[in-house]
């Protein structure tokens, strides 16, 4: 499985007529096993890039590859459950090929067994969160691809459902592309890093961890860190000198 | 309790009414009721009530089932919005009367006429309330359905028609009266029974105790109607709302 992005442009009409560039050319790829994060600054184009990628937005130039059978699971950056639904059915409606001991595993894993039968009007935001995970996990899927899903949720709680999507993500080989301006998320779960400039998004930098995941302790996580504040300045001083 | 009260006081009214403006004009609720029951008696009341209920039924299926159909294809396609829009207009302010009318100088005196008739007039709402209800769908939980690859009709059952399940209730209720008021003109007109038929008679003899037990009668099935299905079904499909106070 391989997921090939190559946007060579994307500009919105806004209400006054003028066009404006959301994206600049943009060319990524991933592979299976893999978890490529999107680093940026909020407003530059990450869920536009994401949509592309979906296939939800069709109006682009240029091209994004992925075999048409993938299945894809989604967190987006607001949990988008069916208010109408309980938390169940929510799940299997994504879901339907699920095993019931599947999905008991997931509501074990996320700690939603208490839940099953409310509806997401009921619930936290950071229950809702998590629905959103175990549906995006429940339908098994090739390409994973999560939005911020970590934005608004106090650190404790961010830090375990981090752990949580990593050991979901190790479980099985999937494809991953999340996005995040957090970069401790970043260097916690990517493979690659893929930096973005601020609108129109062009990746600035791309930057590969080859700590694995599981392997990766404060100091490790400190030690990327510093590196990458030693690139990213370095970026900034070849900036400021041309 | 209160809904009892609400009717108790309507009829204490009413019966006061009737003692000042005196039988003739206002018969008091008991001489009503008298007619009502030598009316149930004869079997007469039963077979009006019954040509007028399938006509409503009949008619009021017709109206929603389409003009649904054809909301939330005006609501979700723009060709669709405008080239029905004009006919839309036209429909709503045509007087029911006038496609009563020209439905049975065009079809005859038939059934078939008066029930199309009925419908025709209660079409253009279902549709306006439904491509209002279409167009308040939210495009976040249509994505999220496509990005799951949820098949369409199980997309359009579980996503898309609890949004309009609001809206089919609001164009069920104000349906229901205005069919029947309607299906009263339509076989006053050109149908040789119903309630509507009934009234007409009435109105020549200057009968009011027949006149009021006729239409009371009915008021009181479409009440049942409304309480006993369209508030169920509305109940139903708000469960997951949190309650109002």
């Amino acid at each position: 499985m391989r997921l090939e992005v190559d946007i060579t442009g994307k500009a919105f009409k806004n209400a006054a007529g003028d066009t404006q560039d959301v994206l600049a050319p943009i060319k990524l790829s991933l592979v299976s096993g893999e978890v490529g994060v999107l680093v940026g600054p909020s407003g530059c184009g990450k869920s536009t890039m994401l949509r592309i990628i979906l296939g939800l937005d069709p109006d682009f130039e240029g091209a994004v590859v992925r075999p048409p059978d993938a299945r894809i699971g989604m967190v987006f950056q607001e949990p988008r459950l069916l208010p109408w639904r309980s938390v169940e059915q929510n799940v299997r409606l994504a879901a339907p090929d699920a095993s019931d001991a599947k999905l008991a595993e997931l509501f074990k894993i996320l700690e939603l067994e208490a839940h099953r039968s409310h509806f997401p009007g009921e619930l936290s935001l950071g229950l809702a969160r998590r629905v959103a995970l175990a549906r995006a996990f429940a339908v098994e899927p090739d390409i994973l691809v999560l939005d911020e899903p970590l934005a608004s949720l106090d650190d404790a709680l961010a830090a375990r459902l981090r752990e949580e999507i990593a050991t979901l993500v190790a479980s099985r080989p999937v494809l991953t592309l999340l996005v995040t301006h957090s970069l401790d998320d970043a260097v916690r779960l990517g493979d690659r890093l893929f930096f973005l400039s601020p609108r129109p998004a062009r990746i600035l930098a791309e930057v590969p961890i080859t700590v694995p995941r599981a392997a990766r302790g404060d100091a490790e996580i400190a030690a990327i860190k510093a590196g990458l504040a030693r690139r990213t300045q370095g970026a900034h001083a070849a900036r400021d000198v041309s | 309790m209160l809904r009892l009260l609400s009717f108790a006081l309507f009829l204490a009214i009413w019966w006061i009414a009737a003692l000042f403006v005196g039988g003739a004009k206002l018969p008091s609720p008991p001489a009503v009721l008298n007619v009502m029951l030598a009316e149930a008696a004869s079997g007469a009341l039963f077979l009006h009530l019954g040509a007028t209920l399938a006509r409503v039924i009949l008619a009021f299926v017709l109206a929603m089932s389409l003009g649904s159909a054809i909301g939330y294809l005006m609501g979700r396609n723009r060709l669709a919005d405008r080239l029905g829009d004009p006919w839309l207009i036209l429909l709503l302010n045509l007087p029911a009367l006038v496609v009563i009318v020209l439905a049975y100088i065009w079809a005859g005196l038939t059934e078939a006429a008066a029930i199309a008739a009925i419908a025709i007039n209660k079409l253009p709402t279902a549709v306006v309330t439904l491509r209002e209800g279409t167009r308040a769908l939210d495009s976040a939980l249509d994505e999220m359905a496509t990005v799951f690859a949820i098949p369409r009709w199980r997309a359009f059952r579980h996503v898309v028609l609890p949004q309009l399940a609001p809206y089919i209730a609001a164009a069920a209720r104000s349906g229901l009266s205005l069919v029947w008021k309607i299906v009263l003109v339509a076989e006053l007109l050109g149908r040789p029974n119903g309630v509507g038929f009934e009234i007409g008679v009435a109105f020549q003899l200057f009968d009011t105790p027949r006149l009021l037990a006729y239409s009371l009668t009915f008021a009181a099935v479409v009440l049942v109607i409304e309480t006993a299905l369209v508030q169920p079904f509305e109940a139903r499909a708000t469960r997951w709302r949190p309650r109002a106070a």
